[in-house]
């Protein structure tokens, strides 16, 4: 017996507004990718609780997913900074208010 | 309480702790260094939940490669000395209102959940098992993820590619 399981879903959820908060209070590119990081990782704490509450695998594979996602996400993320970075010599995404390629 | 649940909350209160610290460094450098802090807890805690198959997974994906990339990109961008534009005075006080409403909101429907005051059982799911149900019950979408990955890379030595000087991928 370990502890109820609001207490797991609400865990997960000052983590997802912890995320939440960074992607959009922060003015760098790169600490916005990290909160899209932190909402994953709590919306997979949320998923662990669930299957272990109803005793399925279900929320287990589906962490799996999130983190092959998550993998995803932030590869392709980090290669268009960089390139916005080449682009435009900043990371403030408020600098980005040019249109033309 | 037994020794299961103070686990619990000393792991809680460490990746709260190390995550609160992460979004608030000036330093992208810092923040990672304490987001990586985070994901061992999450590790720990996925291993306290029942799967020591995706704790091990956790810290050598998010704690080992997703970090180790924020880290390369990080350093390559050179973009640390570069003084970042403060969130407008203007928008702290209702980003912080809907901010805390959106966590208020969050608490009253799982507090309120039937389900929420059922405590946890303690169960243990072995690499083995996890295995087999994903590969019969979810092949599809594990070739779905898989294929995504793959087009992820391509998207990503695509977009690297320095025009001009022909450095090829970062991935």
């Amino acid at each position: 017996m370990i502890v109820p399981y609001g207490h797991v879903l609400a865990l997960a959820g000052i983590i997802f507004c912890l995320g939440l908060v960074c992607v959009v209070a922060r003015r760098n590119l790169i600490m916005v990718l990290i909160g899209v990081e932190i909402m994953l990782n709590g919306a997979a704490i949320a998923f662990m609780g669930s299957g272990l509450l109803w005793q399925r695998l279900e929320g287990q594979a589906f962490v799996l997913f999130i983190l092959g996602i998550a993998a995803t996400e932030v590869s392709v993320g980090l290669a268009l900074v960089l390139h916005a970075y080449r682009r435009s010599g900043s990371v403030d995404p408020d600098t980005y208010n040019v249109l033309k390629g | 309480m037994n020794v299961y649940a103070l686990m619990f909350y000393a792991t809680a209160v460490l990746i709260t702790a190390a995550t609160v610290l992460a979004i608030t460094r000036r330093q992208a450098v810092h923040s990672v260094l304490f987001l990586v802090i985070s994901f061992f807890g999450s590790a720990m805690l996925f291993y306290l939940l029942g799967s020591p198959f995706l704790a091990a997974l956790q810290v050598i994906i998010y704690a080992g490669a997703i970090m180790v990339l924020f880290l390369f990109v990080v350093m390559m961008l050179k973009a640390d000395h570069e003084v970042e534009n403060k969130f407008p005075q203007r928008f702290w006080v209702p980003g912080l209102l809907v901010g805390f409403l959106f966590f208020a909101a969050i608490c009253v429907a799982v507090f309120s959940d039937p389900s929420s005051p059922v405590p946890l059982n303690l169960t243990t799911v072995t690499p083995k098992e996890f295995g087999r149900f994903v590969f019969e019950q979810y092949w599809l979408s594990v070739e779905i993820v898989s294929l995504l990955l793959l087009l992820g890379l391509l998207a990503a030595i695509h977009l690297g590619k320095e025009r001009g000087r022909g450095e090829g991928g970062q991935e």
